[in-house]
C-alpha cells in the first residue's frame, strides 16, 4: 500500500531528520512507528502528508510511493485526494469552530458527495459522541474527544490510509485503551493505519507490524509482537525486566551502549 | 430629534460602505495573516475604470467592468507578488502591499489629472423626504446594497464549502492542508471577494454626495477609513468587520455634525485608540479559546 524507499529529509539547511529509510506498510494490517523524541516519527508522516513544507522540511533522497503512485512532491491537498490523511501530533483541532464545521472541513477533501454522507455515518456510527456535540465549539472538547474528533475530521475524506501521529498523548489511560479499540476498527472496516507512538505498549498492542525508528534511521523492524517479544524493544520502548525507574534506565542506557557495536538484526514484515 | 435621525440613517449609509471595505481587510488577513495596505489602490482601480468606460458601456455596465477589474486587480496582486514571496514573513508581505499601493494609486492619480472628477451621479442625488428626515439617495442605496452584500458574505461564510475552508485555514494553516483543502486557492479566492468589495464600495465614495471626495487621493483616503474599522472591530472577525463599517460610519456623521467636520476624520481614529485600550483584540477580535 505506502512504499518508503530511501527517504532522507532535512529540515533548513543542516538538520538531517530522515536518513535512508525504508519503510513498507501492507495492505492488511496496522503498523506502528515507534521511538523516542526526534527519532524522526513525526518527519516521516509530514513527508507522506505533504506537509514538511509547512515546517520547512524538504525531501533530499528517496521515493514515497502509495499503490505504486508516486505522492512525494505533490501537494497535501493532492495527497488527501489520493486517500492518504493525517492526524497531526496535538490533534489541532479547529478550536474555534464547531464541531459540526470541523468534520465539514474534514469532508472537503472527499472524492464525492456520496464518499462524504456515508464517511458522516461511519464517523457518528465509531464517535457517537460527535454527534451529541456537533453544536459545541471543538475547543471546549475534554482532550480525548478532541482525539475522536481528530480522528473522526479525518476520516470524513473516507482515506485508504490514515496516518495518526501520537494519538495517545496527553490522555488517561482509559481513553487510550478506548483510542487503541477504535484504531482496531478503524482498520477492521478496511482503512489501513500508520500509528506513530512513543507509548510502545499501546502501539505494539495495537500495531500488525512495527518500525523503530532511532535518530532518523530504521534500527529494528517486523511483526509487532516479535517486536514487543525482543529484548532491545522491552528495555527501551516497554520497561521491561526493570524492577525501578533507576534500574530501567541503566537497562536503557547499556541496551544503547549495545547496539552502537553491533549490527542489528531485522526483520521484513 | 430630526437632524440626529437624519445623521443616523446618513451614518448607517456610509457606515455599510466602510464595512464592505472592512470586510476586505479581514478576510485577507484570516487567509494569509497579512493585512492589505493596497485595499486603497484596488478601490481607485474599480473606480477608474467606471469613470472611463461609463460613456460607452453606460454607468451599469461599466460599475459591473469596475467591480470585475477590483477584483481581479486583487486576484493578480497575490498571483503575481504574494504568492512568489512565500518566504517572506507577514510584515515584509505588508510592506509589499504599501509599494503596490503607492505605485497603483499615482498611477491612476496620473491618468485622471488635476480635475479629480466623480464617477458620475448615478443615484440622482435627489433627497429623499421621510416626514421630517431628509436622507440623502446615495446613503440610502448604500446601506440596501451593503446589507444584501453584507448578509449574503457572512451566510456564505458561514454555511459555504468555502466559507468553512477560509476558516478552516485562518486557524490552523497545517491541518486545514491536511483536509485537503488547497491553501493557494483559499488566498486567491479572498483576494478575489476583497477586489470586488472594494469595487462595489467605490460605486458609493467617489460620488458628490457621499463624501465630496473626486477620484484621487481623497477617494483613497477615505478608503483607508476601512482600517480602523477593521481593526475596532478585531482584525479577524467578520463580525467585527461589520460593526466596526458602522461605528466608525456613524462617528464620522455625528462628530461632524456636531463637533466639526475637520474633526470627523479624527474622531474615527480616536474612537479606534480607545477600544484598543480597552479591548487590545477589538471589540470582536478572538482571544485564545482553551478548556482549562
Amino acid at each position: 500500500m505506502l512504499s518508503v524507499r530511501g527517504l532522507s529529509v532535512r529540515y533548513g539547511r543542516s538538520v538531517r531528520a530522515l536518513d535512508g529509510v525504508d519503510v513498507e506498510v501492507p495492505a492488511d494490517g496496522v503498523l506502528a512507528v515507534l521511538g523516542g523524541n526526534g527519532a524522526g516519527k513525526s518527519t516521516l508522516l509530514r513527508a507522506v502528508s505533504g506537509t514538511l513544507k509547512l515546517h520547512r522540511g524538504t525531501i533530499t533522497a528517496g521515493e514515497i510511493r502509495v499503490d505504486g503512485e508516486r505522492i512525494d512532491r505533490l501537494d497535501p491537498a493532492v495527497v488527501v485526494r489520493r486517500g492518504v490523511v493525517a492526524v497531526p501530533e496535538g490533534r489541532q483541532v479547529f478550536a474555534r469552530m464547531t464541531v459540526e464545521d470541523n468534520l465539514r472541513a474534514g469532508g472537503l477533501g472527499a472524492r464525492s458527495a456520496a464518499d462524504r454522507a456515508a464517511a458522516r455515518q461511519r464517523v457518528h456510527d465509531l464517535f457517537p459522541v460527535l454527534a451529541e456535540r456537533a453544536g459545541q465549539r471543538a475547543g471546549l472538547l475534554s482532550g480525548g474527544e478532541q482525539q475522536m474528533l481528530a480522528i473522526g475530521r479525518a476520516l470524513m475524506s473516507a482515506p485508504r490510509l490514515l496516518l495518526l501521529d501520537e494519538p495517545s498523548l496527553g490522555l488517561a489511560p482509559q481513553m487510550v485503551g478506548r483510542i487503541a479499540t477504535i484504531i482496531r476498527e478503524i482498520h477492521a472496516q478496511g482503512t489501513v493505519v500508520v500509528l506513530v507512538e512513543q507509548n510502545a505498549t499501546m502501539a505494539l498492542r495495537v500495531a500488525d507490524h512495527a518500525a523503530v525508528l532511532e535518530v532518523g534511521r530504521v534500527a529494528l523492524s517486523g511483526p509487532a509482537d516479535e517486536l514487543a517479544a525482543s529484548d532491545d524493544v522491552q528495555r527501551l520502548y516497554l520497561g521491561g525486566h526493570a524492577e525501578s525507574q533507576a534500574q530501567a534506565e541503566s537497562e536503557a542506557a547499556q541496551a544503547q551502549a549495545h547496539r552502537r557495536t553491533r549490527t542489528l538484526s531485522r526483520w521484513v514484515g | 430629534m430630526n437632524t440626529f435621525l437624519q445623521l443616523l440613517v446618513n451614518g448607517l449609509g456610509k457606515g455599510a460602505v466602510y464595512a464592505l471595505l472592512a470586510l476586505g481587510f479581514v478576510v485577507i488577513y484570516k487567509a494569509t495573516e497579512v493585512i492589505n495596505f493596497a485595499h486603497g489602490s484596488l478601490v481607485l482601480v474599480g473606480g477608474f475604470l467606471v469613470y472611463e468606460l461609463k460613456d460607452t458601456l453606460g454607468w451599469v455596465g461599466a460599475a459591473v467592468v469596475g467591480i470585475v477589474a477590483a477584483a481581479l486587480a486583487g486576484l493578480l496582486i497575490e498571483r503575481v507578488l504574494l504568492a512568489n514571496a512565500r518566504a517572506a514573513d507577514h510584515n515584509s508581505l505588508a510592506l509589499l502591499t504599501i509599494g503596490v499601493d503607492v505605485i497603483i494609486t499615482e498611477e491612476v492619480v496620473r491618468r485622471v489629472g488635476a480635475d479629480i472628477p466623480f464617477i458620475g451621479d448615478p443615484y440622482d442625488a435627489q433627497p429623499i423626504q421621510l416626514g421630517a428626515i431628509t436622507i440623502f439617495r446615495t446613503q440610502a442605496i448604500a446601506l440596501v446594497v451593503g446589507a444584501v452584500l453584507i448578509t449574503a458574505f457572512l451566510l456564505a461564510f458561514r454555511y459555504s464549502s468555502w466559507g468553512v475552508a477560509m476558516r478552516a485555514q485562518a486557524e490552523n494553516r497545517e491541518a486545514a492542508a491536511l483536509m485537503g483543502i488547497r491553501s493557494s486557492r483559499v488566498t486567491a479566492t479572498a483576494w478575489l471577494v476583497a477586489g470586488a468589495l472594494a469595487g462595489v464600495a467605490v460605486l458609493f465614495i467617489a460620488t458628490q454626495d457621499f463624501s465630496g471626495a473626486g477620484l484621487g487621493r481623497g477617494t483613497h483616503a477615505i478608503a483607508l477609513v476601512a482600517f480602523p474599522a477593521a481593526i475596532l472591530g478585531g482584525l479577524d472577525s467578520t463580525a467585527g468587520a461589520v460593526v466596526g463599517g458602522i461605528v466608525v460610519g456613524l462617528t464620522e456623521a455625528l462628530s461632524a455634525q456636531y463637533i466639526s467636520f475637520e474633526f470627523s476624520k479624527s474622531a474615527v481614529f480616536l474612537v479606534m485608540l480607545v477600544v484598543l485600550v480597552v479591548r487590545p483584540s477589538g471589540l470582536f477580535g478572538t482571544k485564545e479559546l482553551s478548556r482549562v
